[in-house]
């Protein structure tokens, strides 16, 4: 199999916390790879590890081949990455954040002017590229990230919650540009803890709590695992039972067999099933 | 280490402090202008030391001093708030380049905002007094000045949790060394115990290099060594933390 990631019995002790605790994990190249968990579940620790900002206390992984720990400088050739937290320098333009990060990734003085008028058109920033950071909106500061990730033509692309904080129109112009990179042959790596963003966008999610990979696979492996049709049926005020089935009809049998007069919904089930099953947890939490 | 990825992380900040140089020369220039009037024509009027006049003096001393606060300021603060404020800094440290071009990159931010400083303190010295020499070793003592401070302030940052730890990293290394570096008084004038101590920081061994470079008195070569053996040991600090923090 052509691997992207790799990792093997990854973890990560903070004092006594695990916020990586034995991830085994693979990442093909390109595919969109989405983790999925709940705030703190551990994956900004897991990119950071794999992007070469933090040390793992313990276990491997591997970029395109290359040794996260042994070869960090080859990894840093490997991948893009638009973080979580808006870490672009303030005081700059557009422009020059992405002359930045030109220079930092030895992209050749005549090629460089070319290709950042080339990802500023990509990410529709173009009429914006000499405003200062500090002075445009949380949208537009995203899709310079992505920009600026994708100025060196990486083969991997990081993204850690690309579109928290961002409004629906931000939120879909952003999707619209990681499906392009996808279908350019970037490999994607996305976390997030947007149930919809994971379904949208990935080909496998991992799903990820307390440092543990829990579950993988399709978003629809995983809803099929679970069962793709849900029945809610409200008992009480504060007490809504939720039942799975395999298909509409299997459900229909069960709703027969449900009090007349209840409040009864029947839909089709989600990755937020699949997690609050898996973890007894909203993963939003 | 490539010096060419060096300039590239000096390269984000010559391009800030274009932008900005009016701003950062007036404010940069008040304290040491305060000093000089406060010290050279307040206090020292009349006053000789060592068989020249007190303005004559501290003026070196004051360029040193100046030398120091805005190289310290310019690499640590900077980084300080790149790093954990603006996190900017993350995006240096997952780049394709080594940790000692990225660390003299750094450095070389506070030391140019040093040199401009300086530089221009030196300027004003030079239309107040005239007769003030700008000989190679002084610019020498400068540069090295310049360098030594920021390599100290780069890793202050580096050392930091917190914006709070800068302020009290200033307090109790630089706001002694301010006064007790040779800047104002003549170590001639201290007790041989208390000159000992003195001897222990960097900005005494600045002073005195930049003094007699001024003056035209016996170059002090072993003091000059001495801050380069700083500048090594404040550089080799900066690696071993920044090696223990990534990978």
């Amino acid at each position: 199999m052509d691997l992207m990631i790799e990792m093997r019995d990854l973890a990560k002790e903070y004092g006594e916390k695990r916020a990586v605790d034995g991830l085994d994990l693979s990442v093909r190249r390109g595919e969109a790879f989405g983790f999925l968990g709940p705030n703190g579940a551990g994956k900004t620790t897991t990119i950071r590890i794999l992007s070469t900002l933090t040390k793992p206390s313990s276990g491997r992984a591997w970029i395109n081949g290359f040794d996260v720990m042994e070869e960090p400088s080859k990894v840093k050739q490997e991948f893009g990455i638009v973080q979580q937290h808006m870490s672009l320098n303030r005081e700059l333009t557009v422009r020059e954040n992405l002359e930045l990060h030109a220079r930092l990734h030895h992209i050749e003085k005549k090629e460089r002017r070319d290709r950042i008028d080339e990802m500023l058109d990509y990410v529709g920033l173009e009429e914006f590229g000499d405003h200062l950071i500090e002075r445009i909106s949380g949208g537009m500061t995203r899709r310079a990230m992505i920009a600026r990730a994708l100025l060196h033509k990486p083969k991997l692309l990081f993204l850690d919650e690309p579109t928290v904080g961002l409004d629906a129109q931000a939120r879909r112009k952003i999707w619209d540009l990681v499906r392009g990179m996808k279908w350019e042959g970037t490999t994607v790596f996305l976390t997030t803890h947007y149930i919809e963003e994971a379904e949208a966008l990935c080909d496998r999610v991992g799903i990820i709590d307390k440092g543990r990979l829990i579950s993988l696979g399709s978003p629809l492996e995983l809803r099929q695992n679970l069962g793709l049709v849900t029945v809610e049926s409200r008992e009480s005020e504060n007490n809504t039972e939720y039942r799975y089935f395999p298909d509409r009809a299997a459900a229909t049998e069960y709703v027969k067999t449900l009090p007349s007069g209840g409040n009864i919904v029947m839909r089709e089930s989600n990755l937020e099933d699949v997690f609050i099953e898996l973890t007894g947890r909203k993963v939003t939490g | 280490m490539s010096l060419s990825d060096a300039y590239s992380v000096l390269w984000a900040d010559l391009a800030v402090l274009k932008r900005r140089i009016f701003r950062y020369l007036i404010t940069t220039l008040v304290s040491p202008l305060l000093y000089l009037v406060a010290f050279g024509w307040g206090l020292g009027r009349g006053i000789s030391v060592d068989g020249t006049s007190y303005f004559a003096f501290v003026v070196p001393g004051i360029i040193a001093l100046t030398a120091m606060n805005s190289s310290f300021t310019g690499a640590g603060t900077r980084l300080n708030v790149d790093r954990l404020y603006f996190k900017s800094f993350d995006e240096c440290l997952m780049a394709p380049i080594s940790s000692s071009s990225l660390l003299l990159g750094k450095a070389m931010v506070g030391a140019v905002r040093g040199l401009v400083s300086s530089v221009a303190f030196v300027g004003l010295a030079l239309l107040i007094s005239p007769t003030f020499q700008v000989t190679p070793l002084f610019l020498a003592s400068l540069l090295v000045t310049c360098l030594l401070f920021s390599f100290l302030g780069v890793l202050a940052a580096l050392l930091s949790k917190s914006h709070e730890d800068m302020g009290t990293f200033s307090s109790l290394i630089l706001l002694p060394m301010t006064f007790l570096g040779g800047t104002f008084f003549s170590l001639s004038q201290v007790p041989e115990a208390l000159k000992f101590g003195l001897y222990v920081l960097p900005l005494t061994h600045s002073s005195l290099c930049l003094r007699a470079a001024v003056l035209g008195q016996p170059f002090p070569w072993v003091s000059f060594l001495v801050m380069i053996g700083f500048w090594a040991a404040f550089s080799a600090a900066c690696h071993l933390v920044l090696k223990r923090a990534s990978i």
